[in-house]
């Protein structure tokens, strides 16, 4: 988070070895009885309900109107209507937030991942102690609250003409990136066996060969983590693109949200649709790669 | 690999990482260190700008108390995370088959954006058309239908309340990772040996999971003592109703960009560094103590 951003990269220094794998495979029938009895499943599924039931009611009111939802604040979606989403989608403008946010966010992980690939495999495999030191400086990063310089990020865009910019706000996400991008890549790379290199090189290949024709579609599942996970935290930014954007036409939909609800505050079921639009893409994402985000998520944890 | 080849490879990544990051994240300090009227810097101004900090309205007042709702945050999300989280990391790590589908769904409100979440709650918990008061009625529990968000009282433990609830299954999913390298053969043993669930689970599980409540403890604080959007959400920039849901990150941001002091660039950049000090501080001095329990269990 925004939050989200920096929170989810664990500051940790310890190595990591993806945990799935270490998981796997030990688990005796035995100790493994449900703990706790039906209460506990009660609890189990309460709990499932109170996390879900509020995001359920963002999407069932969203397809209400207004003067409904405002007369039953408890009713359902009957029959359903999509008057909010094109109110909020045209007159509210969430079609140019929503291009601009899938445009910033796609082409940071895409910049992101491509360097932070490049200098994992180099990271992982120079022997030059030089390559020891730039790595340690890559993952302080991970430490670092990037948020707390905006104020210098404001005058460095500022001075480069990038105010306003949404291909400014892409080269700051995708450098904020890089730190855990390259603390998970390595540890991939380092995993491969150097005789395929050594066999690459017999055969006559470039470095730069060897490392696109053979390394890179060997660490795919590490760069899928790694892009998936990026994603949200990007997609979900406000500070930057608060301070960073200027028109409305440029806005991003954490921040376009934020003028659209100042002004239409008591439109409650365009907020609705709003909400759920700059909610779906991370909900069809987790659907989809719910491995990846978990994994990108216990990455700086496993020990 | 050769290591000129080596660099070329790393060059991209450096220069984006010195160019967005590492170059912000110094200047932000020296930022701290100089007079400024407006955007011209002027002398050198020592500690100045932090003595500003704490002799000067609005800070003397505004930060103190946003201070102690980040302090509030911190400490409710990690107490009930370590209770209620771990319980259920612990009741989900016994049940395999429905474990993956619900860790997923106490996962789900956390990638939310919290912009989203702080709008959602806010219309959720509407005084005149939420639904959260209208069911609290319907079941006869008029006095409990409060103006949640407007009354200053209660606003700050609806964020934290909310906040939790979105920070709660990336907790779970982590002890549950950590359950996971809890050896077997261990808490097996004890039973063999006619412990109980409950005696296994404190005498031996627990324990070992101390280095992953560690790690996750010091994940909470960094996230807790950033605490933006969501009380963005919630209260503005202010921190409505009256300053109740302010928090440091807020603060800065008004005293960086809404204030219109001549020397804003100098207070916030002194209040950047003071949050970065508690930050930093605070997660390496908990990182050093884990390392030392960590050495005692292994050892």
């Amino acid at each position: 988070m925004t939050t989200a951003v920096v929170t989810t990269e664990a500051p940790s220094e310890q190595a990591v070895v993806p945990t799935t794998q270490a998981r796997r495979g030990r688990r005796p029938s035995r100790a493994n009885r449900p703990v706790g009895g039906a209460g506990a499943g009660v609890l189990l599924w309460g709990y499932a309900a109170l996390a879900l039931v509020p995001l359920l009611l963002m999407v069932s009111n969203s397809f209400r109107t207004n003067a409904d939802l405002i007369t039953d604040p408890l009713g359902l979606p009957t029959p359903p209507t999509v008057d909010s989403y094109v109110e909020a989608w045209t007159t509210g403008n969430f079609a140019t937030y929503f291009g601009n946010s899938l445009a910033v966010t796609v082409g940071a992980v895409a910049i992101s991942t491509a360097v932070a690939t490049m200098a994992a495999y180099a990271l992982a495999r120079g022997r030059s102690r030089i390559f020891r030191w730039l790595e340690s400086l890559f993952l302080s990063g991970l430490m670092l609250p990037i948020h707390l310089a905006i104020l210098p990020i404001f005058y460095l865009f500022d001075g480069l003409g990038l105010i306003d910019s949404r291909l400014g706000l892409m080269l700051m996400y995708a450098a904020s990136g890089i730190p855990f991008s390259i603390f998970v890549l390595t540890t991939f790379f380092r995993q491969l066996p150097e005789e395929l290199e050594e066999a690459a090189a017999l055969d006559g290949a470039s470095s730069w060969q060897t490392f696109w024709r053979i390394m890179v579609p060997l660490v795919r599942p590490a760069l899928a983590t790694v892009a998936v996970f990026r994603f949200v935290p990007i997609w979900n930014d406000f500070l930057f693109p608060l301070v960073l954007l200027r028109r409305e036409e440029k806005y991003t939909l954490p921040v376009g949200l934020t003028n659209f609800f100042g002004e239409n505050a008591t439109n409650y079921s365009a907020v609705f649709a709003g909400l759920v639009i700059t909610t779906i893409p991370l909900i069809l994402l987790f659907l989809v790669a719910t491995k990846q985000i978990v994994a990108g998520l216990t990455a700086g944890m496993a020990k | 690999m050769r290591r000129r080849t080596g660099l070329v490879f790393v060059a991209p990544a450096l220069a984006l990482f010195a160019v967005f990051v590492l170059y912000p994240m110094v200047t932000a300090f020296s930022y701290a260190f100089f007079q400024w009227q407006g955007t011209t810097r002027g002398e050198f101004a020592g500690a100045q700008n932090f003595v500003t900090l704490f002799t000067r309205a609005p800070f003397t007042t505004d930060l103190p108390q946003a201070l102690l709702h980040n302090v509030l945050f911190f400490l409710g999300t990690m107490l009930i995370q370590n209770t209620f989280g771990l319980t259920i990391a612990y009741l989900l790590y016994s049940r395999p088959r429905s474990r993956r589908m619900l860790q997923t769904l106490y996962a789900m409100p956390y990638l939310v954006s919290p912009i989203v979440i702080g709008y959602l709650w806010t219309l959720l918990l509407s005084p005149t058309f939420g639904p959260v008061n209208t069911l609290l009625t319907k079941v006869g529990l008029e006095s409990w239908a409060l103006p949640w968000l407007g009354d200053p009282k209660t606003a700050i433990w609806v964020v934290i309340l909310v906040s939790v609830w979105q920070w709660i299954g990336f907790p779970v999913l982590l002890y549950g990772a950590a359950l996971g390298g809890v050896p077997e053969e261990l808490t097996e043993a004890a039973r063999v040996d006619g412990a109980t669930n409950r005696q296994a689970f404190f005498k031996i599980t627990l324990p070992l999971l101390v280095p992953a409540i560690g790690t996750v403890s010091v994940l909470t604080f960094i996230f807790a003592m950033e605490a933006f959007a969501l009380p963005y959400a919630f209260g503005g920039s202010t921190g409505n109703p009256a300053g109740a849901t302010d928090f440091v990150s807020l603060l800065f941001y008004r005293t960086a960009f809404d204030s219109g002091a001549t020397d804003a660039i100098g207070s916030s950049s002194a209040l950047a560094t003071l949050l970065f000090l508690i930050i930093f501080g605070g997660a390496y001095a908990a990182t050093a103590v884990l390392r030392r329990h960590e050495r005692r269990i292994t050892a």
